[in-house]
């Protein structure tokens, strides 16, 4: 007993110690990882993940669950994808198109600069609610492998559509519309 | 007129050091310690991503308002969150990730060191086998004709 509580094994003991806890974490951690990399599990049917975020003009933030009972169309964008710059004047279209309706487009900036994102937005006249993912942490609840990546998400807080890549009319008006219950 | 040209002559003493020392770093010497997110490598490696050039874009624009590499840094972890370095940060929980392999080390060094010690100490201070042993042995030896 006199011996274990010599200086020499309880350094190599602590040692020891730290160097499986270190292996456990990156065990864990990378179990993660690989969890949220592997094939999506998120599909027509599955209920939104949580989404809570500030808003990219600053001014507080928003939250999914805000718009529960409400017909949402869940748009991830970044000011430097392509595809986005022609998508987000059609979903301004239809945010003011639904929103009288109880629906709306809610915008997700991922990675981006914010001031290139305000720029953005101000120069394609988007007034639809936008939210800022500065670290993409979103990208992963949602499995979104890319932008543009919309989903639509019905009353019940369940998602109707997704679409990987830009979004069009017919996609907003066979998707859209039946749930709004808008005449088309 | 000559409190005017002291000044004159004080701002330039003060304003020259600083702008021959701008820019105070580059691009390409931030790109190995930067992320590009959208891709998980470092933004050396990541020479197509259009998110990797608009990080870009944000250090060249820094680097030419004559921000330090620190501040810019700071910046992209304002704008990108922690995940933006390849290395992690000097203070805070970080300082972690820069001191315990050092004290791993260190302690390893030292344990090997009291080891070494404690046994050569053990063999030097080893006593001579008793003459009876001596004996015994050399009995063994003839026994069984070795």
């Amino acid at each position: 007993m006199k011996r274990l509580l010599a200086p020499l094994p309880i350094a190599l003991l602590t040692g020891l110690f730290a160097l499986f806890a270190l292996l456990v974490y990156g065990l864990v951690a990378g179990g993660a990882e690989r969890r949220a990399g592997e094939s999506s599990q998120l599909t027509e049917g599955s209920s939104a993940p949580a989404l809570t975020l500030p808003l990219l003009s600053g001014r507080g933030r928003r939250s999914l669950a805000d718009y529960r009972g409400k017909v949402v169309v869940l748009n991830f964008w970044a000011s430097w994808c392509e595809p986005c710059r022609d998508e987000s004047p059609l979903l301004e279209r239809w945010h003011e198109r639904i929103e009288k309706d109880g629906g709306a487009v809610l915008g997700v900036n991922v990675l981006d600069v914010s001031d290139d994102a305000r720029a953005f937005a101000a120069k394609y006249g988007l007034r639809y609610p936008l939210l800022r993912d500065r670290d993409g942490r979103t990208l992963k609840d949602f499995e979104v492998a890319g932008q543009p990546w919309t989903f639509v998400i019905g009353r019940d807080g369940r998602i109707t559509a997704v679409r990987r890549g830009p979004v069009d009319d017919a996609f907003l008006r066979e998707e859209v519309l039946p749930l709004t219950g808008s005449a088309s | 007129m000559r409190r005017a040209l002291l000044a004159a002559l004080i701002a330039a003493l003060v304003v020259a050091p600083a702008a021959a020392a701008c820019p105070k770093t580059s691009v390409g010497d931030l790109e190995d310690e930067v992320q590009c997110l959208e891709c998980g490598v470092p933004l050396q490696l990541a020479t197509e991503s259009p998110q990797a050039n608009r990080e870009r874009a944000l250090i060249g624009r820094l680097v030419d308002s004559c921000a330090s590499k620190d501040e810019i840094k700071d910046r992209l972890v304002a704008e990108f969150g922690p995940r933006v370095l390849t290395t992690p940060d000097d203070d805070g929980f970080d300082v972690a990730a820069w001191v315990v392999p050092v004290a791993a080390l260190l302690a390893g060094a030292v344990a090997i060191g009291l080891t070494a010690r404690r046994w050569r100490s053990r063999r030097d201070g080893a006593e001579p086998a008793p003459a009876a042993d001596g004996g015994r042995l050399d009995a063994d030896i003839e026994r069984y004709d070795l």
